[in-house]
């Protein structure tokens, strides 16, 4: 049975107006005028790259490229394009040494282990540079990967500020065609490359595409999953997304505070980021 | 009878009333330059809208001898203002406040009624609703506040108009929310029906001056409007940038569209009264 078909089509415009104003404004609250991206070469982190630079201009962008060996040398190439057509500052911090003296005193580490340490270790440089640079780390995830964990705690899920965080993967990818990132980032299956041949939806087992209509039903217009059913999705995958979601409320939120003062910080202590600002 | 209306659709500072008073003296004064009669400032202009725990300590009484109101008061010597603001009662409750300051007098203040707590709203657990919806007299006519959540809600706008305004002050700090395809904001789109509804269906003039700028993730989508009494657009800023708009309306407009569609005359507040009655009675 097919399921109903929602248009996740977003108006590129505006979201690219608000997602703009968005990166300048938390920036120069904070008292900052730069960002540091840790750039991949995949969509996630070209579209940040462009919008930080629409943002910013691209002398205050720093893009970091942060590679193991065993990354792909595709992505390095695709980064330097972005790097190129933006004229962003860059720099190429091979993470391969770091990670292996950690690695290397495990034989049997698994690769979900493995690639936790190349992600941890990608944050460990970015917010590095972030003090250097004087600049603030830009975010690249999604809500299709917030909304799945599919992503690293304190890895890659560490930024100062999160511009993609409420558009999901096929709205990422809308909007990265509309501000002119290159058809071959476009068109390239999305993968954390954090082993050979590794790619997200081989990973999760479901398209993007697939994946995206069903969140948005359960997420952002509340159906029912036993509503999610009988608009015709299979309701193996719909128990098995809202399971995902479910299990991964840790890495959206801020580790519990045992309460036990009268007022206490995530609690009762209610301050936005730009409080006073 | 012609009025300059200025809006100030303007981006806060969360928390330090001192400088968001400085801008508003600012703006005043360009307004006034401007040929402005009366200036509308968005909800809680005065202190940013996602207070949470800051309230109390960003709370001022509308009076002389209060130090961010004694400037505000001096300028409306000169030109109306209505501002936002936390007011707190004698008893310590906060209320998210409009003043209105005509001629170095406050002439009305109107407590929010309608506190929205549900998705990224939290007000209640912050603030104390009001419990007045009035209508006043200033010098320019019979007038209604309303803040925000207030006129998502029929009934304050129709008590305001059964209680005499022809001219209706919407103020707001709306959030935007719900992006698709079109290149409005689905909250954006749905005040800016509201408002030529509600304009339309009690034949006044409905002005509303929303904020704009951020708030960590909280984007304010401004797009302030002036509708007039046919629900036809008098004047709109643009949407998500800071924009002092001055626009004149023509209050004889009132008459004209009143001789045409009689609404208000026809009106049957007495029925209303009576069915409400039946409804409340039967404890529904």
């Amino acid at each position: 049975m097919e399921h109903k078909i929602i248009d996740l089509d977003i108006n590129t415009d505006t979201a690219r107006q608000i997602l703009t104003r968005f990166i300048q404004t938390e920036i120069n609250r904070a008292g900052f005028s730069r960002a540091v991206i840790n750039l991949s070469g995949g969509l996630d982190s070209s579209l940040s790259c462009y919008l930080a630079v629409e943002a910013l201009g691209a002398e205050n962008v720093l893009a970091l490229c942060l590679p193991y060996k065993s990354s792909s040398p595709d992505s390095a190439e695709h980064a330097q394009i972005v790097i190129d057509t933006l004229g962003v500052k860059s720099l190429t911090i091979p993470i391969s040494d770091m990670a292996d003296a950690l690695i290397n005193q495990f034989p049997d580490m698994d690769r979900i282990r493995q690639g936790n340490i190349m992600a941890r270790l990608r944050m460990v440089v970015l917010y590095d540079q972030s003090q250097a640079f004087r600049g603030l780390a830009v975010g690249t995830g999604n809500k299709t990967e917030i909304l799945l964990g599919y992503t690293t705690l304190y890895g890659d899920s560490a930024s100062a500020l999160s511009p993609l965080g409420d558009l999901y993967k096929t709205q990422v990818r809308q909007l990265a065609k509309a501000v002119g990132v290159p058809q071959v980032i476009l068109e390239k299956p999305p993968t954390a490359d954090l082993w050979l041949g590794q790619t997200d939806e081989g990973e999760l087992g479901f398209t993007y595409a697939e994946v995206d209509q069903l969140l948005f039903m359960l997420v952002d217009q509340r159906y029912r999953p036993e509503d999610c059913v009988e608009a015709g999705f299979d309701e193996n995958f719909v128990r098995a997304v809202m399971e995902r979601v479910r299990k991964n409320q840790f890495k959206r939120l801020m580790p519990p505070i045992a309460k036990l003062s009268n007022r206490t910080v995530g609690y009762d202590f209610l301050y936005l980021r730009d409080w006073g600002t | 009878m012609k009025l300059t209306i200025a809006l100030a659709q303007i981006n806060t500072h969360l928390g330090d009333v001192a400088l968001n008073l400085q801008k508003h003296l600012e703006l005043i004064r360009q307004a006034q330059a401007r040929g402005a009669e009366l200036i509308i400032f968005p909800e809680l202009s005065l202190t940013g809208y996602c207070l949470q725990d800051l309230v109390p300590t960003v709370a001022h009484h509308a009076t002389e001898d209060d130090p961010i109101f004694k400037p505000l008061l001096d300028a409306s010597k000169w030109i109306d203002i209505l501002v936002g603001f936390v007011d707190e009662d004698h008893r310590h409750r906060f209320f998210i406040s409009a003043a209105y300051l005509s001629q170095g007098k406050v002439l009305h203040i109107h407590h929010k009624v309608y506190l929205p707590t549900y998705g990224l709203f939290d007000e209640s657990r912050f603030f104390a609703p009001g419990n007045e919806v009035r209508s006043f007299n200033s010098r320019f006519g019979r007038v209604g506040v309303l803040i925000c959540e207030d006129f998502w809600h029929a009934s304050p706008p129709y008590l305001l108009w059964l209680d005499g305004a022809d001219i209706f002050l919407f103020t707001s700090a709306s959030p935007g929310r719900g992006l698709g395809k079109r290149p409005t904001l689905d909250s954006a789109r749905w005040v800016e029906d509201m408002n030529r509804a509600y304009a339309g269906l009690f034949t006044s003039f409905v002005v509303h001056a929303n904020r704009t700028g951020f708030e960590d993730g909280l984007n304010f989508w401004g797009g302030s409007t002036i509708f007039d009494p046919n629900g036809e657009l008098v004047n709109k800023s643009p949407h998500h940038e800071e924009d002092l708009l001055i626009a004149e309306i023509d209050l004889n407009q009132l008459q004209r569209t009143r001789a045409r569609l009689p609404l208000l005359r026809d009106e049957r507040a007495s029925l209303t009264k009576q069915e409400l009655d039946r409804i409340l009675g039967c404890g529904r």
